[in-house]
């Protein structure tokens, strides 16, 4: 008995995740992020599950991480500036290997910029803002109702692959009403367990995915957690092999399950001759942008990524085939498209900015689209 | 000590602290600790900071975690409110709780929610060589104080019991087994509890301090303490510059999973 349901992205993104069995939150206010706080603090308790409010964001993602290990799906969300009080525990869940998902809900800054209006400028941040080198899963919905989907995404995705998920919500997506439809069931991941005995469990061996097995604390089975470099015992280790494999093994695992985490959807790829890429808030106008072109007489077409992270590359080599140009609306100064110039012919590329918290109109897509199909048409 | 070797990891040792380091001392407290408490091996999880004494949890053969410098109090706090069934002990330093932790040690202690918190207190960031912590006494030498140390200190029991600990100890490695005692007694407070475990760093801080050598830092230890009940009979005049231990407070006070359990009750109990 799915029922349609007018909700905003945050609303949906929440419900998403409780969907796919997180049971425990932990969080502190922030604009425009504070509906998932507000939401879960009253929820959890209806569903036996957690909800606290920390004294700030470093201890909000300390706790979830406390809570994976002990065993339940956990989740925190924020905003820019909690994003970065964030980062260094991120890169502890990745090493450590905690499955965890982090909300954030951009909106504009550097500092406390402007506290309600959209911003894209966390993306560089989501891949390098933790000191080190780690593998990334990042997804950033384009609708409410994909902000459901992705909220079951990303903590199956955490699960699977045993570590840290962004999704990069922002401000235009999080606040936004639509109509959507939940689905009644949805397919859920657990983290897998241990096959043997307590004696023979080592919590950081992996298997051939690169991903070990995990054991919830309190099960039996004892093991030592740590960020220093450590081997496949959990304990610590300077020695360069050692070193070596597991730093790599934070990327690989994320590697060999690109095809799994990539998401995106396509408008008019296939004869593209003008790509648009865009992502999250961006996409919408740029949707609007291209479906006015093609009403034109112009080839154009729209990749929208859901993933950021890892960088769908071959998706956007294979969009960009036909294309003489590529347009990237960004709510930011030009960030993705940096990663984006990595991949396709620097000379086509046309980065659009709106650095300003307001949302690009439709027209300020569109005539970069007119003008590289050659003037006004 | 037999009967505590099982909760130690073999394979973890020999461990990384220098000679004469106070902290194996309060490491072999906890341990005896718990072992008197008979608290289950499986349903007993270690949690600690950063530095020299946080690294005390890779040696004990329990589900253990080393987290990052400052955030043990944080990790505790999720596991404890996630799985309220499990023993949650926290080995920390002075600097790893009352610096960069500080703000989550006074909300830990604000919740009362049941942790075992131990801290290592040697009056110095050991592990980076010295430099001053919120606990170095004034007119000590530091790293970071070459001139001598001009900022006040944190009474670490008084900001404990202000902040709401419900059982505030403070012990000395020299007095091994009262600090065993007071350990398992926070162990057997439900609620959150504090052991301010005084101990010797002779490397980082004993050597520029006139206290070059391990048995002159606990003869230290020896003559400026005073049993609480002791302390009673003497004038403020004789307590200048001693440090109280033993049992400093205790009180009762509802612990925060089980407050968060009858919610959840009352929650569920009401609107289905
Ligand atoms: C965020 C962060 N800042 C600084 C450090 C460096 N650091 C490691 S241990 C430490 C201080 C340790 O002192 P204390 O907590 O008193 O423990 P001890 O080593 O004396 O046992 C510092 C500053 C770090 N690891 N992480
Ligand atoms: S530096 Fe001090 S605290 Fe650290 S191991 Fe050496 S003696 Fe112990």
């Amino acid at each position: 008995m799915s029922k349609a349901r007018l909700m905003q992205g945050n609303e949906a993104c929440t419900e998403g995740l409780i969907a796919a069995g997180v049971r425990f939150y932990a969080g502190y206010p922030i604009t425009p992020s504070t509906e998932f706080a507000e939401i879960f603090a009253e929820r959890m308790p209806k569903l036996g599950g957690k909800f606290i409010q920390m004294e700030d964001e470093i201890a909000s993602i300390g706790a979830v991480c406390g809570a994976s290990l002990a065993g339940v799906k956990a989740v925190t969300a924020t905003s820019g500036p909690g994003f970065s009080l964030k980062q260094e525990l991120i890169g502890y869940a990745a090493i450590a290997e905690i499955p965890i998902v982090i909300v954030n809900v951009q909106r504009l800054g550097p500092s406390t910029g402007q506290p309600t209006s959209p911003g894209q400028a966390d993306v560089m941040q989501t891949r390098w803002g933790s000191h080190g080198d780690r593998g990334v899963i990042a997804l950033s919905p384009g609708s409410v109702e994909e902000s459901f989907e992705i909220g079951v995404k990303a903590a199956n995705f955490a699960e699977k692959y045993r570590m840290p998920v962004v999704i990069l919500l922002d401000e235009v997506i999080g606040h936004m009403r639509e109509r959507v439809e939940l689905p009644e069931q949805v397919e859920i991941v657990d983290r897998k367990g241990p096959t043997g005995p307590p004696e023979t469990f080592k919590a950081f061996c992996p298997d051939d995915d690169d991903v070990p097995p995990m054991a919830s604390f309190g099960s039996g089975y004892r093991y030592h957690v740590t960020g220093l470099i450590h081997g496949e015992t959990g304990m610590p280790s300077s020695a360069s092999d050692v070193t070596t494999k597991l730093i790599s093994r934070l990327h690989t695992k994320v590697d060999k399950a690109k095809a799994d985490i990539t998401m995106y959807t396509e408008l008019y790829t296939e004869d593209a001759e003008i790509l648009v890429v865009s992502y999250g808030g961006s996409s919408r106008p740029a949707a609007h942008a291209v479906k006015e072109a093609r009403k034109m007489g112009i080839k154009a077409g729209l990749l929208k990524l859901i993933t950021i992270w890892p960088f769908p590359d071959e998706v956007l080599i294979k969009a960009a085939k036909n294309a003489k140009k590529i347009i990237v609306p960004e709510m930011n100064y030009g960030q993705l498209v940096t990663e984006i110039e990595r991949y396709v012919d620097r000379d086509k590329i046309v980065s659009v900015n709106r650095i300003d918290g307001e949302l690009f109109l439709p027209d300020e897509i569109l005539n970069p689209i007119r003008e590289a199909a050659g003037g006004a048409k | 000590m037999a009967s505590t070797e099982k909760y130690l990891r073999k394979t973890a040792l020999p461990h990384i602290w220098c000679p004469g380091c106070g902290n194996g001392v309060v490491l072999s407290a906890i341990v005896r600790a718990i072992d008197k408490m008979g608290l289950d091996q499986n349903k007993t999880v270690v949690v600690s900071g950063i530095g020299c004494s946080s690294r005390a949890s890779t040696y004990l053969d329990f589900n253990t975690i080393h987290t990052a410098h400052g955030r043990a109090l944080t990790f505790a706090t999720g596991i404890k409110l996630a799985n309220p069934e499990l023993n949650v002990i926290v080995i920390t330093g002075d600097g790893d709780a009352t610096a960069i932790g500080g703000n989550h040690f006074i909300h830990a202690a604000r919740r009362n929610i049941d942790l075992t918190t131990v801290i290592f207190n040697n009056s110095i960031y050991g592990m980076t060589g010295g430099q001053s912590s919120p606990a170095t006494p004034i007119n000590s030498l530091s790293t970071t104080a070459p001139y001598g140390q001009f900022e006040r200190p944190f009474d670490i029991p008084a900001l404990a019991i202000a902040s709401g600990a419900t059982y505030v100890a403070r012990g000395t490695a020299f007095h091994t087994e009262m600090l065993t005692n007071l350990i398992a007694k926070g162990i057997e407070n439900k609620g959150f509890s504090v052991i301010d475990a005084i101990t010797q760093c002779p490397i980082a801080y004993g050597r520029r301090n006139k206290l070059r050598t391990a048995s002159a830092m606990l003869k230290w230890q020896q003559d400026n303490s005073v049993r609480i009940e002791d302390s009673k009979k003497m004038s403020p005049k004789d307590l200048e510059g001693k440090m109280i231990i033993g049992e400093l407070y205790k009180s009762e006070a509802p612990e925060y999973t089980a407050l968060y359990d009858d919610l959840i009750k009352r929650v569920q109990g009401g609107s289905k």
